[in-house]
């Protein structure tokens, strides 16, 4: 794990320092962390870095996992996906499950003096409240534009008992009587995924696909999902390329609990057959260092979404400098300014106009880049989500508009 | 001589939970929200986006030229010279009455696409003592070159607008030490058009040529 020290070159001493300032005033103060799984998925490896950093501050943070049966989770994938807006239905019986592992996890569990909860599957701790001076917060860490009504409705009944909820992005605000803090998402600069990369390691990722660096180089990385919409990416490149020398990489992994996955990889695939200069590469799960070498070598980078919860691919592309133009969906407009740091589009003839537009202006494009890796740096690093978490803890006990520390 | 105690601050965003579609609801949104809002889409850009020149306008004048492509509004919202006004509530009403102006003047009120609504949003301070403390000009210019972005920040932007102290805090301090006309000089400063890396730059070569003059 990565210590405090580390991030001083990227960030500044004095960044650090504020965090020192703002950890000292939550001595003596416990931070416990409540999710539902230890490992796999965003939220499990937000605090696998986030806890270390903050013990390291010298904060008494800590992180409890809840625990429940097949059904219990059958329920919580439910409510997920009703969430995301697809139609579910969840009945009693169902409810009465998600109430009842709720219970016996509560029983077991020794409460502390801050209680931060991620996302639905613990939302109901809050009933066994027993410490009223102790101060709950639930964080959602998924899309919440558009929530099935009747799982809304449940949910709520406990959210109104929290003190504060935090959001990833302003468009998954709700009308509620507590106050709603906005914390992006953020990556990690010294992960393998972002970190520096030698230009050799650069060029033997390159060799190894046999794509060919001395021509600009297009590259999109996601998942294989429609809502990454590759088929438009495959489009937009068609289309730029009747005027520009470009190829085109799509990399990325298949979801596997998709059941679309594999036709929309099979429909890419064939696309692709159809032309020398698109690369389609199937990357298993622990591929970040040749993620890292793609984005590094690209010329400019896509991320044409549909919809995106925050998409920090997108933050991945400029931390490296990359132009980058993506779809002005969920977290994506936070992270791209258009024309200052980065392109918005909404469809595949205005993506086909700005890759033109950036392959033959490299000025113009590595100053989108700069601006961008600028934009990321001050704030979408995990220094600024640590600064974010002190700040809400701190806030908990503040309501006034400027708190004097 | 009064020391000047270097100070920096941290914000925390709120989300309000409330959104505009269109030239109308923006208008609404911005006589009805809190001045912590205001101050928010005013100034979110000048710190999120410090490094750029020019930074792009307020998040009033970006959502309505990029979303709802209203360039003229665009551009008449972003020329507010926002250094002439002394508090929030000053600066609201003239946002306002652009706004309107604007509003009586075209034909139809469009609607934003649906997923790129403006939210508001709000931004709570948190200040925090630093360990810079100066005693002198000479330590006020040396510290001027260390302290973080942030704390040039509260002591130029916060301290005028958001405390209105009605003036910002280095060319007050400077007054009460009998350095008049490097306050007076300081105070005229347009910090709103330029990098806050070019503001501190700027700040240092004005104490160190009033120091040689």
């Amino acid at each position: 794990m990565n210590q405090l020290e580390a991030y001083v070159p990227i960030v500044g001493s004095s960044t650090i320092d504020e965090l020192s300032l703002l950890a000292e005033r939550l001595r003596g103060v416990s931070i416990q962390n409540i999710n539902s799984t230890a490992v796999g998925g965003g939220v499990a490896e937000i605090l696998t870095r986030m806890i270390p950093l903050l013990k390291q501050l010298g904060v008494d943070a800590r992180w409890d996992v809840i625990k429940g049966d097949e059904k219990f989770f059958e329920v919580t994938k439910k409510m997920h996906n009703a969430l995301h807006g697809v139609e579910a239905t969840i009945t009693d019986a169902e409810y009465e499950v998600f109430n009842e592992v709720t219970r016996s996890n509560a029983a077991e569990m020794q409460f502390g003096d801050i209680v931060f909860v991620h996302d639905p599957q613990p939302i109901g701790l809050i009933e066994y409240r027993t410490d009223l001076s102790s101060r709950w917060i639930w964080r959602c860490h998924i899309d919440f534009s558009r929530p099935d009504p009747a799982v809304w409705r449940f949910l709520e009944r406990f959210l109104h008992s929290y003190d504060s909820a935090v959001f990833s992005a302003p468009a998954f605000a709700r009308q509620l009587p507590i106050p709603q803090v906005l914390i992006a998402p953020s990556i990690d600069p010294l992960s393998d995924k972002n970190r520096d990369l030698p230009d050799d390691v650069v060029d033997e990722v390159f060799e190894r696909f046999r794509i060919d660096r001395s021509r600009p180089i297009v590259t999109q990385i996601s998942r294989f999902d429609y809502l990454k919409d590759p088929i438009g990416v495959i489009k937009a490149y068609r289309l730029a390329k009747k005027r520009v020398d470009i190829q085109l990489v799509l990399a990325g992994g298949g979801a596997t609990d998709d059941p679309e996955g594999p036709v929309l990889m099979r429909q890419v695939q064939e696309e692709a057959d159809k032309d020398p200069d698109v690369f389609v590469l199937f990357l298993p799960p622990a591929s970040d260092l040749e993620i890292n070498a793609l984005q590094r070598g690209s010329t400019v980078i896509l991320q044409k979404s549909l919809r995106e919860g925050f998409g920090l691919t997108v933050a991945e592309a400029l931390w490296k400098g990359k132009p980058t133009i993506a779809g002005a969906v969920g977290g994506i407009p936070l992270q791209i300014t258009h024309k200052y740091s980065g392109i918005l589009t909404t469809s595949i003839e205005g993506t086909a106009h700005w890759i033109k537009q950036l392959i033959q202006e490299p000025r113009y494009a590595e100053g989108l880049g700069r601006n961008g890796r600028e934009h990321i740096k001050h704030n979408f690093l995990i220094t600024r989500h640590l600064k974010d978490y002190l700040l809400t803890f701190l806030s908990l006990t503040r309501r006034e508009d400027i708190v004097y520390l | 001589m009064l020391p000047f105690a270097f100070h920096t601050k941290l914000e925390q965003t709120l989300l309000l939970g409330r959104k505009a579609r269109n030239l109308r609801m923006l208008i609404d949104g911005i006589r009805e929200v809190p001045d912590a809002s205001i101050y928010h889409h005013t100034h979110r850009f000048l710190i999120q986006h410090h490094y750029l020149s020019p930074e792009p306008p307020t998040g009033f004048a970006y959502w309505v030229t990029e979303v709802l492509n209203d360039k003229v509004l665009g551009e008449r919202l972003s020329s507010i010279d926002i250094i002439q006004f002394g508090s929030i509530g000053a600066l609201r009403e003239r946002l306002l009455a652009v706004l309107e102006d604007h509003a009586a003047s075209v034909e139809r009120i469009v609607d934003a696409p649906r997923g790129e609504e403006f939210h508001f949003l709000a931004s709570r301070m948190f200040v925090l003592p630093t360990t810079y403390v100066a005693a002198s000009l000479d330590q006020f210019r040396e510290f001027l070159g260390r302290v973080t972005i942030n704390s040039i920040y509260y002591h130029m932007f916060d301290a005028r607008l958001r405390l209105e102290r009605g003036d910002n805090d280095f060319s007050r301090w400077l007054d009460d030490e009998g350095f008049r006309d490097l306050a007076a000089e300081i105070r005229n400063l347009d910090p709103y058009t330029q990098t806050l890396e070019g503001l501190r730059n700027r700040l240092t070569a004005m104490v160190s040529e009033y120091e040689s003059a």
